[in-house]
């Protein structure tokens, strides 16, 4: 069934020398039809010794239909046929030459054996693991060297910067952070209490809350949160500041982007991770003290005399010390992605994700290795 | 379809492509465009002038849709733009091409794909047939054909540009809508850039609506030109038109030094 308006084309004579006269829209819009009818009239005009494509009558051409027409055409005299085209005027000529057939020789890309391709990858992927591993060394060293020579020369610390973005990572993030760490310690206590029941022992939930909190879930959970809330910002934006040449232009002024973009960040970080961790903690504890009174029926006063016993200063401060090593990390794996960002929109969604996983990962890492390092210190 | 198009390169003066009428547009308390009146006939070029931040961006947001408007007529083709259904919105989508300042290539997209985008949204044709007008694109805007496998990240500013405009072509729009094509192009790039809208007009019967600042766009290749001042449009008509005007802003934009020079090095053109 013929598109109202659509390409068609009705041929006259017969035998030798035939015509073939192209009537209605031969456009673009009418897409399948339109690349249909060209190949109709290829396949229509086979075994003639003279065609001519009559356009005479057409209602309407642009590139697309003197593409498909002249495709056609060159078809046909490829088959032998002496094809020509009959123009109505001036304008349809200009057309047709300008959407003349012609051949596209490009030499794709060319792509190897799966196999190979596999192997490929996977020696890509291992270099790259290396090359990450050698670039966040560098990197790291040189956030040193330029927090040495910011100390030596403290206007080059960019306070300013430092207090506005402690306040985007632990004020603004403050919120959420203490929330997310009450619910995990109403959470724990109502399971530390539901299982110890069974053996009467309700009263070491506290014990559990309490070192649990204090040493691994607050520290983790926040740096978790920050990760995916500031660590993914950073990135986001060197990255785009990367795009539009605003690091660039950073270089071209002679100030160093790692001093200027970097450094403020990473020290804001490492700054509130350990204000956020204790806030945490306290906001855990809390969370255990109301799910202990109300589902363990153990009161304020002697959770507070339990949580005294069965913690000391150094749970507390187990989970502190590790904070800043964390933001340390999360700071680093953020800048060197968003740096990391190329040209294109994808990109910057690519290094993002990249940015929040590697840094969650990395925290946890970070999170074994002390677990494993105050166990060897007995502390 | 309803409305069968003219054929390429046959104008029709009295029709009108674009009519802008009454159209106000603000932000907030500041009023951009106050009232603004313009006609586009169907077929020709024409340029858009006015300093900067007078608001020829922002109107032709408006008659895009992109920026809302407090009021007043546009109608494109006839139909009036603040009517349609979706499916007519989808249609005028295939009718007109923009090509926006910096190009606003998708970054993620080869340039090939890039041209294919708006073919394959709307389309129902082979990939073999696709390919073969993205090159052509290519080739009627003078790109290399292997450019069509780079990202935008990887060309020049001029190949970005010609490489948009590919795109804005790749459905045969009847109108297209340049904004500031020449800018950030060499003199002989912006030359070439002017010639090859010249000859995509001819050939491809199009409605060229151009923002520019460029004189010698305005003077080799527009039909018209429209100048925009306080919000509204304060001159239509050719060069020699406006040549004549008094108004301030008009008298010192054409009748600059920079201005000056470029009349200076068309003689042809001083006696009209």
């Amino acid at each position: 069934m013929r598109e109202a308006g659509g390409p068609y084309f009705d041929s006259a004579g017969q035998g030798a020398a035939r015509a073939f006269v192209l009537a209605g829209e031969w456009t673009i819009e009418h897409g399948a039809a339109l690349e249909e009818a060209g190949a109709a009239l290829a396949r229509a005009g086979q075994g003639a010794q003279s065609l001519a494509l009559d356009l005479s009558s057409v209602a309407a051409l642009d590139t697309a239909g003197a593409w498909v027409i002249d495709k056609a055409r060159s078809q046909l005299a490829a088959a032998g046929v002496n094809a020509s085209v009959r123009h109505r005027d001036a304008s349809q000529a200009l057309l047709m030459k300008e959407a003349e057939f012609r051949t596209f020789e490009i030499a794709l890309p060319a792509s190897g054996s799966p196999a190979k391709e596999l192997l490929s990858d996977v020696g890509e992927s291992v270099y790259s693991a290396w090359r990450d591993f050698v670039g966040g060394i560098s990197f790291l060293g040189q956030v040193v060297y330029t927090l040495f020579r910011a100390l030596l020369q403290p206007t080059r610390l960019r306070f300013t910067s430092i207090v506005y973005h402690i306040e985007n990572f632990a004020f603004r993030g403050l919120p959420i952070i203490a929330l997310i760490n009450f619910l995990v310690g109403c959470i724990v206590a109502q399971q530390g209490i539901f299982q110890l029941q069974q053996f009467g022992a309700t009263a070491f939930a506290v014990d559990l809350i309490g070192i649990l909190v204090l040493r691994e879930l607050a520290v983790l959970l926040t740096a978790i949160m920050i990760a995916g809330r500031s660590g993914s910002a950073i990135t986001a934006e060197l990255g785009s500041m990367k795009m539009r040449e605003e690091i660039d232009a950073l270089r071209v002024m002679g100030l160093d982007p790692i001093e200027v973009l970097v450094l403020p960040r990473i020290l804001a970080l490492i700054i509130s991770l350990p204000l956020l961790t204790f806030l945490a903690d306290i906001s855990a504890l809390f969370g255990g003290l109301l799910v202990a009174w109300s589902y363990g029926d153990i009161s304020p006063e002697v959770f507070m005399a339990r949580l005294k016993s069965a913690i000391a200063f150094n749970t507390f401060m187990v989970g502190i010390i590790k904070a800043p090593f964390m933001a340390l990390v999360i700071g680093m794996i953020a800048s060197i992605e968003g740096f990391g960002v190329q040209g294109s929109a994808e990109s910057l969604g690519r290094q993002v994700t990249a940015s929040v996983v590697k840094a969650i990962f990395m925290v946890i890492v970070v999170d074994g290795l002390f677990a494993m390092f105050f166990a060897a210190i007995n502390y | 379809m309803s409305d069968p198009r003219p054929s390429p390169a046959v104008n029709a003066p009295q029709e009108l492509a674009i009519r802008v009428r009454d159209v106000v547009v603000g932000f907030g308390s500041k009023l951009v465009l106050k009232g603004l009146d313009l006609d586009v006939r169907r077929g020709e070029v024409l340029g858009f002038v006015g300093g900067s931040g007078t608001g020829k961006s922002v109107l032709t947001r408006a008659i895009l849709g992109l920026v809302p408007k407090r009021g007043g007529v546009i109608e494109v083709f006839g139909q009036n733009l603040d009517e349609l259904s979706q499916a007519q919105a989808r249609r005028m989508g295939q009718r007109w091409g923009v090509l926006f300042q910096h190009g606003a290539l998708f970054s993620g997209l080869t340039v090939g794909q890039n041209i294919q985008v708006p073919m394959r949204e709307y389309l129902d044709i082979s990939q073999e047939l696709m390919d073969e007008l993205a090159f052509l694109k290519l080739d009627l805007v003078g790109l290399p054909r292997d450019a069509a496998f780079k990202y935008p990240s990887e060309l020049s500013g001029g190949m970005i540009k010609r490489a948009a405009l590919a795109r804005a072509l790749a459905l045969d729009p009847e109108i297209v809508f340049l904004d500031e094509p020449t800018s950030g192009l060499d003199p002989i790039g912006a030359a070439d850039f002017d010639e090859l809208i010249a000859t995509l007009q001819r050939t491809l019967g199009l409605t060229v609506y151009m923002v520019t600042h460029d004189l010698d766009s305005l003077y080799s290749i527009c039909d018209r030109i429209a100048a925009l001042a306080d919000g509204k449009i304060i001159a239509t008509g050719t060069v020699e038109d406006l040549l004549a005007s008094d108004h301030p802003w008009l008298r010192s934009y054409f009748h600059g030094a920079r201005s000056r020079q470029v009349m200076a090095s068309r003689p042809a053109m001083a006696g009209g």
